[in-house]
């Protein structure tokens, strides 16, 4: 009990990440820009990319808050660039499904195709803290709003 | 240091543990627990004496008005106020919006300013945003010094007969520190303005008697004192009770209604539209019981003692930084503190793993994060119920967190 669910939560690539937050900037020249924060925790993120041709090619990232909500949003910055929208989608479910599947099932599981999600599979131990996955899902949030806005555009 | 470590049993929900560890609940500036005595109150009424209020001739409804009137006499003379000006509202939020809409939308107009503080709790500030919308008002801010009490040295300057009204918290629920009462209530009756005290974090924790405070609103929170939620007071001198418009309407609060007008019942009751809240008001009186039982001056004294001890223990936490004063007869019981580059949120989850309830988060007043330049803050509050020894297992519960965040 607690320091073994603590160091799942607090993997040292989370605090990595946390300390050392991939890509954080802003982009100068033309691109898409969506915010997401948790108003009860004051958690906040800010996102800007680049879509071309249907891929992602640039993005950056900026905000405040708890140690996941920003490493799960450094996370996804490197998950996400170079990938096409629809890759990323797939991966915003699969996500998705590992941060709500149920104690005891493994969503990681490399036997399953496609179900690798590298750096991000760090964030499983969030799960046991049902409080806590909101500050996770954040990021993917506002990837979500993002890709809307795109999707509005294009059409 | 009053040994108050008796009073324990008193509370059912200590005896609980959580995840495995015996609870030590340090979030007493958010809500209280409740003793066994408030919790019997409010289920002695529901099983014995349920009626409405005011209006049957049957037996029971009689007793639950006498019950609901015997509670507002308590609340008042906790405060040693008439209960014929304590005005029963949803609690502190309610008290102040009953005061911004009932009196400053009637009383300010443009170019008037409405002075409060930056450590104000957000209900003491967007009621206020509000009626300055409304009215063209100015709010205008006091800042801080240096330990984090209300810097005084300005108010020459702020007040000037265009202040019609300064609102004010007696304590901060975040940085612990007193408000200089009676600084702002001079400097208010000086130019002809109101004072308005939000004492959620004061009523609770020290004396008050409205005689002395001589403001003009005291508004405060029953389940900041042991009491149930739902349930609050309004305080306010009777000629300016009498000046302010009722903010809702219905059944309870009239007098005569007729197609097109109606008159007003007499305050306290013209501003308490609706079946009021009659179980939590015996209930807040239940808990007025037990706080006068064991007596406001010990609670202070305790709390005093047990502030004083945990804000030396955190003073040895390396890279722990305390926002409030260090001087425990400039402040309460709420302290506030931040722990290297742990954010507050991670540094809560990690305690309550050792059973430890702190509050995360900026505590309804992000204007004085904002001021503070922090995002938000981790905070410990303590009550008569708290002991030494649970300031012990949360500095314990801090170094693991430094562990956890390879900060050792």
């Amino acid at each position: 009990m607690g320091m073994s669910d603590l160091d799942e939560l607090y993997r040292g690539v989370i605090l990595d990440h946390y300390r050392n937050p991939r890509r954080k900037g802003k982009i100068a020249g033309d691109h898409i820009h969506a915010e997401g924060n948790n108003p009860s925790c004051g958690d906040e993120f800010y996102l800007d990319i680049v879509i071309e041709d249907g891929v992602v090619t640039d993005a950056a990232m900026q905000g405040q808050g708890c140690s996941i909500s920003q490493a799960s949003g450094s996370m996804m910055m490197e998950a996400i660039v170079g990938k096409d929208v629809s890759e990323i989608q797939d991966l915003a479910h699969k996500f998705r499904l590992m941060m709500t599947i149920e104690e005891g099932d493994n969503p990681v599981d490399e036997s399953r195709p496609g179900a690798v999600l590298g750096d991000l599979e760090a964030l499983q131990g969030v799960r046991k803290f049902p409080v806590r996955i909101k500050c996770a899902d954040l990021a993917w949030t506002t990837l979500a709003d993002a890709l809307e806005q795109a999707a509005a555009t294009a059409s | 240091m009053t040994d108050l470590s008796s009073l324990r049993g008193d509370f059912p929900i200590l005896a609980r543990e959580i995840n495995g560890k015996p609870l030590v609940y340090l979030d007493s500036a958010a809500t209280t627990q409740k003793p066994q005595s408030v919790l019997d109150a409010m289920d002695r009424y529901y099983t014995q004496s349920n009626a409405n209020v005011h209006r049957g001739a049957h037996t029971l409804a009689a007793e639950a008005t006498d019950l609901y009137e015997t509670a507002r006499g308590k609340v008042a003379r906790l405060i040693g106020a008439s209960p014929s000006q304590l005005v029963f509202t949803r609690g502190t939020t309610t008290s102040l919006n009953h005061v911004a809409y009932g009196w400053g939308l009637n009383h300010l107009s443009e170019g008037d300013k409405i002075v409060i503080t930056i450590m104000e709790h957000h209900a003491n500030i967007v009621p206020w945003q509000l009626i300055a919308k409304h009215t063209g008002a100015e709010l205008v801010y006091l800042e801080l010094n240096d330990d984090f009490t209300v810097d005084t040295s300005t108010l020459d300057q702020v007040f000037d007969d265009r202040v019609k009204v300064v609102s004010f918290s007696g304590m901060s629920n975040v940085t612990g520190a007193i408000g200089p009462i009676t600084q702002l209530r001079d400097a208010a009756r000086a130019v002809g303005a109101l004072t308005v005290l939000d004492a959620a974090q004061l009523v609770p924790h020290t004396p008050v008697d409205v005689d002395d405070l001589d403001v003009d609103f005291l508004a405060f929170s029953s389940h900041k004192m042991l009491g149930p939620t739902g349930i609050g007071g309004l305080w306010g001198k009777r000629e300016r009770l009498e000046e302010m418009e009722p903010t809702e309407g219905g059944g309870e609060m009239i007098n005569v209604v007729e197609r097109h007008t109606s008159t007003w019942a007499p305050v306290p009751h013209k501003f308490e539209a609706g079946t009021p809240p009659i179980a939590e008001a015996v209930g807040f009186g239940a808990a007025v019981d037990y706080l006068s039982k064991v007596g406001l001056e010990a609670i202070e004294s305790h709390e005093r003692a047990i502030t004083g001890y945990a804000l030396e223990r955190l003073s040895e936490v390396p890279d722990l930084t305390v926002y409030g004063p260090m001087d425990v007869t400039k402040r309460g019981g709420a302290v506030s503190f931040a722990l290297g580059d742990i954010h507050p949120h991670d540094l809560a989850t990690i305690l309550d793993q050792d059973g430890i309830a702190i509050r995360a988060g900026h505590h309804c007043a992000r204007p004085l994060m904002k001021y503070l330049e922090v995002p938000a803050t981790a905070r410990a509050s303590f009550y008569l119920y708290n002991t030494d020894d649970e300031v012990d297992k949360l500095i314990e519960s801090l170094h693991k967190a430094r562990d956890v965040f390879g900060l050792n």
